[in-house]
């Protein structure tokens, strides 16, 4: 592996791990990110001359460190002084052992989900500092504008370092309260990393399967949270399906067409057990019943079909539960296998005509035009088609859908 | 870390020091600050009186304004403060949950700039 490449893939791994260490004894998060930045650039200069370090992580950990003391040195009105940064530092060192690297990683979490953290930010603060999103990436997910997300993520920061929130993971009794914000950036991670199947985007790569082992992590920690056991056997179920995702020339293949043989079981197996887990512990939640919905999915590889009455139900609970514009969606579409096009036509124009975010959605298109299609409404179907085609990012899809219009 | 821990009071409150509730507003503050010194947190405070004993002075263009009464008219008063020294925000809060007068006025928790070593 070329320098280059040994500190790209360094970056992606180890950046959220690296940043939690630096921050959790400084508590200066902009500071270990810009020091960071500078240990990572200086890495793409050494590292091709001199040769990749045999512990690269460890090599970064000390470039960032001493970026960390040099800028506490030049900042004489920081707020926390150099002697403080130094013998953070110095604990750091101490922590660093032989080998192990320590993962601060869920503290540096739940420090970005503190109630002193403005609700809004606290998701996009994990996105960006435990899993290095850019403030335009986060801007784009939360359809905020880039220049009002960057200067909410600066407050934030400001405001961890000056206030003196701890880094260490809360009492249990303040989980409920705070894992919300976590759980939602796993998954925020997770889909992000899932948009890209084939991982054709560098800075997509192995997101989703960050996301899981953050995921792990967390209900390690966290074992009697119902919810990061739901969202955990969520991003089992819809991992397992990867392989089926994509033909072998790269196009899309609808959940309905997928080959269950090509499902990786073990996942499967793994992401019921896990449910199993957070049913026993009887405090429902929004990430369980989707987990509950992929297993209904996943079920059609043993059973060879899908129940269908089941996701209708688990649709309009989660419907209930969150108000989503999108669960409502997906109850019409399960209708629509369970009655028929006609009575899930009439559920997705009423979802509709209720949410006007709806219209602007792909996958709202994709079911008008597949239901038209199927009720013999020919013209309905081809203006639905359009209106998705405009709306879908992935080339994949476009074609996809681009075909079934063409077979109209 | 070092914080400020400022009481907001209500009008209500500042009535409580003087009519009969005043043995208990008093015994409240004094059990409290006994609390933050046995626990080894407490590095200062003062009780200030109410915001009618308030004089507010700007200086604008160079001349000198003096205004009655507090600097802002609003319905909670600062009413004293502590200062506390402790691990972070949460023992911070911690502390400030359970000051008199949370339950009926605000405190502000406030970490105090700490000069450089």
């Amino acid at each position: 592996m070329s320098a280059a490449a040994l500190a790209e893939r360094v970056a992606r791994e180890s950046y959220g791990r690296l940043l939690a260490l630096l921050a959790a004894r400084t508590r200066d998060v902009a500071a270990a990110e810009d020091a960071l930045a500078d240990a990572f650039a200086a890495a793409l200069t050494a590292w091709p001359r001199v040769g990749a370090p045999d512990k690269p992580e460890a090599w970064l950990f000390a470039a960032a460190k001493r970026k960390l003391i040099d800028a506490a040195r030049r900042a004489q009105t920081a707020a926390v002084g150099e002697a403080e940064i130094i013998r953070g530092v110095e604990e750091l060192e101490a922590d660093m052992g032989a080998l192990n690297i320590p993962d601060r990683r869920l503290g540096l979490m739940f420090a970005c989900t503190h109630p002193a953290i403005e609700a809004s930010v606290r998701t996009p603060l994990i996105l960006q500092t435990v899993l290095g999103f850019s403030a335009e990436r986060i801007a784009a997910a939360f359809l905020l504008e880039p220049a009002s997300m960057g200067q909410r993520l600066v407050r934030a920061k400001k405001k961890i370092r000056d206030a003196g929130l701890s880094f260490d993971v809360p009492d249990p009794e303040q989980w409920p309260a705070r894992i919300n914000a976590v759980l939602d950036a796993i998954y925020a991670a997770f889909t992000a990393g899932w948009s890209d199947p084939l991982g054709a985007d560098p800075e997509r790569r192995g997101l989703a399967e960050e996301a899981i082992w953050l995921g792990r992590v967390l209900v390690s920690q966290t074992p009697q949270e119902s919810e990061a056991l739901g969202l955990l056997a969520l991003m089992l179920h819809l991992e397992a399906r990867r392989p089926a995702r994509r033909s072998s020339d790269g196009g899309f293949v609808p959940l309905d067409d997928q080959d269950v043989d090509a499902w990786l079981r073990p996942l499967i197996e793994e992401a019921e057990i896990v449910l199993r887990r957070a049913s026993a512990l009887n405090n429902p939640g929004r990430y369980q019943l989707e987990a509950a919905i992929q297993s209904a999915h996943a079920s059609r590889a043993w059973r060879g079909e899908t129940d269908w009455d089941a996701i209708v139900l688990l649709y309009r609970a989660l419907s209930e539960l969150t108000g989503s514009p999108v669960a409502r969606l997906n109850a019409a579409a399960a209708i629509a296998r369970r009655d028929g096009p006609a009575a899930g036509l009439e559920a997705a124009e009423a979802a509709g005509a209720q949410h006007a975010v709806l219209r602007e959605y792909q996958p709202y298109w994709a079911l008008m035009a597949d239901l038209c299609a199927k009720l013999g409404r020919r013209q309905a179907a081809q203006a639905a088609y359009e209106e998705a085609i405009a709306r879908e990012p992935d080339e994949a899809v476009k074609k996809f859908l681009a075909q079934r219009r063409d077979t109209l | 870390m070092k914080y400020a821990v400022l009481v907001y009071e209500t009008a209500d409150d500042f009535a409580a020091r003087e009519d009969q509730r005043a043995k208990d507003y008093w015994d409240g503050h004094g059990a409290y600050a006994a609390a933050l010194q046995t626990a080894g947190v407490f590095s200062g405070g003062a009780g200030l009186k109410p915001p009618h004993a308030a004089t507010t002075v700007r200086v604008r263009g160079g001349a000198k304004q003096v205004l009655d009464g507090p600097f802002a008219d609003i319905k909670e008063q600062l009413g004293g403060f502590y200062l506390i020294d402790v691990e972070n925000l949460d023992a911070a809060l911690a502390w400030a949950e359970k000051c008199p007068g949370a339950a009926t006025g605000s405190i502000e928790v406030r970490p105090l700039i700490e000069m450089n070593q």
